[in-house]
């Protein structure tokens, strides 16, 4: 079991290093959050009640395109020079390999995340700070099911020519159940709403997902590297 | 052959992609610590062949076994080192980062010496902190070689490894492919440098569409006359 947590941290570690060498996902990603962010705030009131209505939906949508840019290179930057076969061919487990690949991409996404949560925070006059862990609780949880499907399908369409509009048609559909639950519970929690009976179905919902798609994910990801 | 037999065995192994089939019942035992020359013009299904024996991709049908043991159980693939036509190398990582990660994954002790050794060996020594990107065509060929011998597999498996490389590459190459046959590592290439190949291989495999159409020792005639192998057995 050691060995395997070790391949898991040796290639989380390779990529973070990889990223953050050349930023190439991360400035990207950034950028795309900060743009949608920017242009949004001049579209709405900031001090409305319409804005408390929409705040979560807005926050995901930005979270989860910005997402794509990010797990879009995960397994892309493997095809310069064919590292995947080096990593393919290395005596740790593809389950290892895409988990190491998935916390790297979660630092990332949380990383973007986080920054966009402030610049948020900033232009839309909002504040959850009574209800901050609650909202981290529901990043964290959202953006793992993002990620580990993200980094999948990644997987999957690496080898295609349109990969980067493939990745976004498959993944966002089967998002939907997580990113329902996400946007509902972050409306609630911005609107002052806190964590009670009314809404920890959504909570079960979202961890539910998570568990599923991180088995699933680790099941099959043989066949997709492999054959 | 037993199912107990050491070395490199591949049973019935066909590969289709879509309905084509790359590789037909391909059955084929290399015993331990030959040299195969794994030879067929371009189409043929060498690179395939290889791909499977390496574990990159399963077989359709059949299997690949090492000592006995499935290719891609983790334990094999220890043993295991590859150079494709691709270097396998990260560009943004430094030369010693490059190869402290795959002596990671390959769980050697101490990886940071290990690399070190290796750049050494290689000549790269001096630029370890450069990144790839940075290096000439013929120092990320050496830093590859490097790579696939950093964890000294028992098989190592070299898709065309003397095309690109430059004249000190080749050098690195050579020598280190007369130590692996002196200590008894088997050896798997596929190349269309029939010279250079036929001269270090101990046995030859011939395919055809994805036959096999010959296997077995390396004879002087086959050395003297590159191109007897092709007009007896190949296509005209």
């Amino acid at each position: 079991m050691g060995a395997f947590w070790n391949g898991v941290w040796t290639i989380a570690q390779k990529d973070l290093r990889s990223e953050l060498r050349t930023k190439e996902a991360f400035n990207a990603s950034f950028s795309f959050s900060l743009v949608i962010l920017v242009l949004f705030s001049f579209a709405f009131d900031p001090t409305s009640e319409e804005l408390h209505a929409i705040a979560g939906g807005l926050l995901w949508i930005v979270f989860s395109f910005a997402g794509a840019l990010i797990l879009n290179r995960s397994f892309a930057r493997e095809l310069q020079n064919d590292c995947l076969d080096a990593l393919v061919s290395a005596p740790i487990s593809t389950a290892a390999l895409f988990l190491g690949k998935t916390l790297a991409n979660y630092f990332l996404l949380l990383l973007v995340e986080g920054a966009a949560l402030a610049v948020f925070a900033i232009l839309y006059d909002t504040h959850f700070s009574k209800q901050f862990w609650p909202v981290v609780l529901v990043v964290v949880l959202g953006t793992w099911g993002m990620t580990i499907i993200g980094t999948m399908f990644s997987a999957l369409t690496v080898n295609l020519r349109m990969r980067e509009m493939m990745l976004p048609t498959l993944v966002y559909p089967l998002l939907i159940p997580a990113l329902m639950a996400a946007m509902t519970l972050t409306t609630d929690l911005m609107g002052g709403t806190p964590l009670g009976p009314g809404n920890t179905i959504w909570l079960r919902v979202l961890a539910g997902f998570d568990l599923i798609y991180s088995v699933l994910a680790v099941v099959f990801i043989d066949i997709v590297l492999v054959g | 052959m037993t199912d107990t037999a050491p070395g490199v065995s591949v049973d019935s192994v066909w590969k289709y992609y879509g309905d084509f089939p790359a590789l037909r019942d391909i059955q084929l035992r290399i015993e331990p610590g030959s040299t195969v020359a794994l030879l067929g013009r371009n189409g043929a299904g060498k690179t395939t062949l290889l791909r499977i024996i390496a574990g990159l991709a399963k077989a359709s049908e059949g299997g690949v076994r090492i000592d006995n043991l499935d290719v891609r159980e983790e334990a094999t693939r220890r043993r295991i080192g590859i150079l494709g036509h691709s270097i396998s190398l990260y560009d943004e990582l430094s030369a010693q980062e490059n190869l402290t990660l795959f002596a990671r994954l390959y769980g050697l002790a101490e990886p940071e010496k290990k690399a070190l050794a290796w750049l050494k060996r290689t000549g790269l020594d001096r630029v370890r902190d450069g990144l790839v990107r940075e290096f000439s065509r013929g120092m990320r060929q050496r830093l590859a070689v490097a790579r696939a011998f950093i964890h000294e597999p028992d098989v190592l498996i070299f898709d065309e490894p003397f095309t690109a490389l430059d004249d000190r590459a080749i050098a690195v190459l050579q020598s280190l492919l007369a130590d692996a046959h002196a200590f008894g590592r088997t050896i798997i290439l596929s190349t269309h440098q029939l010279r250079e190949a036929l001269e270090i291989a101990t046995h030859v495999a011939m395919i055809q569409r994805g036959q096999l159409v010959f296997a077995g020792e390396r004879t002087q005639q086959m050395v003297d006359d590159t191109s007897f192998l092709y007009r007896t057995y190949g296509e005209n």
